[in-house]
């Protein structure tokens, strides 16, 4: 059985490759990895960028409202433009130093080498995608946001109790269905539908009177899918359970990934992030928060 | 006779060991599988059944009316069919034309289709008194059950030989009393138990119309499971469509039975 032995010596030597590898590849991590005594570790001075002394940002080209608005980043106009510039100047990047590229979603995502310092382009963290690439701290907790048409007897609804008798259409096992029994809980019972689409043709066919989406996709929906869509609000985030999350994508193993988590962080403890998301997906954007 | 008896009572002895030997074989066989323990905690989970089983009654409540309704209305619309198409006179052809194209057309489409077509389609015609969901969708039922509805009591009115028909007309009857007291009576007679198979087809069905929105039996299930990880709500909700079941499929085995009996009571007359 020659075949075997060269399986099993290939095996041999791929362990022993992959710990030597490994073994390097912890190694600038921990240098990299900001400590709490080293102040310094995360001064601009001290960031292995892609180029030094400069921060690469990519999004999508494309990149769409409210995330980034009229596909123009170095505006610093729309949610994730203002967030990355905020990101930027926490790591004592001025805005002049901060160098846009265009990177595809699904290119992002993939295993391999990065021309870019942070992706932001409203990417959830998922195990599956900390496996090929690291994630930054969150920077936005998705929310829920009801959507209806013009003419809806809900149309003008400005809190939750002008919700209360609405019929709400919803697909199946999502957070959205969550937040209309476990918040919203109007008296009449939800349509619980197999999928967006369903629910976007039971709103253009007045069988349902609103609809609960996440955020990103209630602004897709109303952008492109459905005729004379308007966004009513935007839903309190539920007590408890842990909402989908988007964080700046890094290289995997990046010595960056530390230094930007922090300078997130850093962003959310002082309310940049939660001013941002007021201003550029609640007033701008039109989604207010429904009390 | 008393051979017989002694006989019988073997038989239904070794019956009762061959099915406690299969059984006790299966269930040690399940219980002894390497991934049993994941599989009960997934499947059948005391707690979540208990939790969930209240949303499902509800949805299976709903399941039972629904099937109500969409059998009664299928039930007629497929008899009305069946006449029709049967109607003999060449002046009726264009209606003939209709019935078998309906039966055609109606036993051929996925009922997930015609469901779709009439619940989501038909409100975006925006007309005035347009009904709920939950009634187009319960129409959608109706015609796609009343199609194989229709050919079954058809296969049942054409079996009543000619000569029923023959000798009520020479008694004077008209075609109405004809059909109304000869021919009708043993056509159904013949066909209750596939018929009633085709109800039993028909209340695992009306659940369909959860894609219209309505939350039924297996869509409170579902949202169980998708809240929990589990799918022990989707064993409860089995369980419950069975049970209901029983009744309709005893009552079809008991219609056979008679209907045997009698026929062949008639073969030894």
């Amino acid at each position: 059985m020659p075949s075997k032995w060269t399986i099993r010596q290939a095996a041999v030597v791929g362990a022993a490759v992959a710990a030597v590898l490994g073994a390097a590849a912890c190694a600038p991590q921990e240098t990299a990895a900001p400590t709490p005594t080293g102040t310094d570790a995360c001064a601009k001075e001290n960031l292995p960028t892609k180029t030094p002394g400069r921060l690469t940002i990519a999004t999508d080209d494309p990149s769409f409202p409210p995330w980034v608005l009229d596909n123009d980043p170095e505006s610093k106009q729309g949610f994730e433009a203002a967030v990355a510039y905020a990101v930027a100047e926490q790591l004592g990047f001025t805005d002049a130093e901060v160098t846009w590229v265009r990177v595809p979603f699904n290119a992002a995502i993939q295993p391999g080498p990065k021309d870019f310092d942070f992706d932001i382009n409203q990417f959830s963290i998922t195990e599956e995608r900390r496996e090929a690439v690291d994630f930054s701290s969150p920077y936005y907790d998705v929310r829920q946001v009801v959507v209806t048409v013009e003419g809806s007897p809900i149309a003008g609804a400005t809190s939750l109790a002008d919700l209360a008798n609405a019929k709400l259409g919803v697909q199946v096992g999502t957070t959205s269905y969550q937040a209309i029994v476990d918040v919203i809980k109007p008296t009449v019972d939800p349509a619980v539908l197999n999928t967006n689409e369903d629910v976007v043709q039971q709103l253009s066919n007045g069988t349902i009177d609103g609809a609960v989406f996440d955020l990103p996709t209630a602004f897709y929906i109303t952008a492109v899918e459905l005729e004379n869509g308007v966004i009513v609000g935007q839903v309190p985030q539920p007590e408890g359970g842990t909402p989908e999350q988007f964080g700046l994508l890094l290289d995997k193993d990046s010595p960056l990934t530390g230094c930007v988590s922090r300078a997130v962080d850093a962003l959310r403890a002082n309310g940049t992030l939660a001013d941002l998301e007021a201003e550029w997906l609640a007033d701008v954007a039109g989604a207010p928060e429904l009390s | 006779m008393a051979y017989r008896r002694r006989q019988t009572i073997r038989s239904v002895i070794t019956a009762a060991i061959s099915t406690l030997c299969v059984g006790l074989l299966l269930g040690f066989t399940i219980v002894n599988a390497p991934g049993w323990d994941r599989v009960q905690a997934r499947f059948f989970d005391a707690e979540v059944a208990w939790r969930y089983l209240p949303a499902i009654l509800k949805g299976l409540w709903l399941n039972v009316r629904l099937l109500v309704f969409c059998a009664i209305g299928a039930l007629a619309l497929g008899l009305a069919i069946a006449l029709v198409r049967t109607l003999r006179p060449s002046v009726f052809f264009p209606l003939r034309v209709l019935a078998t194209s309906y039966t055609y057309v109606f036993r051929g489409a996925p009922l997930i289709i015609v469901l779709y077509l009439f619940v989501f389609g038909v409100p975006g015609l925006r007309l005035q008194g347009t009904p709920s969901v939950l009634v187009l969708g319960g129409i959608a039922l109706v015609i796609t059950y009343s199609a194989y509805l229709a050919e079954v009591f058809r296969a049942g009115i054409e079996s009543v030989h000619p000569s029923q028909r023959a000798a009520a007309r020479s008694l004077g009857l008209t075609y109405r009393q004809t059909m109304r007291y000869v021919v009708l009576p043993q056509a159904v007679r013949r066909v209750a138990p596939p018929i009633l198979n085709d109800l039993v087809a028909l209340q695992k069905d009306v659940g369909l119309i959860s894609l219209a929105g309505p939350v039924d039996a297996i869509r409170a299930a579902q949202i169980g499971t998708a809240e929990t990880f589990d799918y022990t709500p989707y064993v409860v909700a089995g369980v419950l469509f069975v049970l209901l079941a029983i009744p309709l499929v005893a009552v079809t085995d008991a219609v056979t039975v008679r209907a045997a009996r009698r026929q062949s009571a008639e073969g030894a007359w």
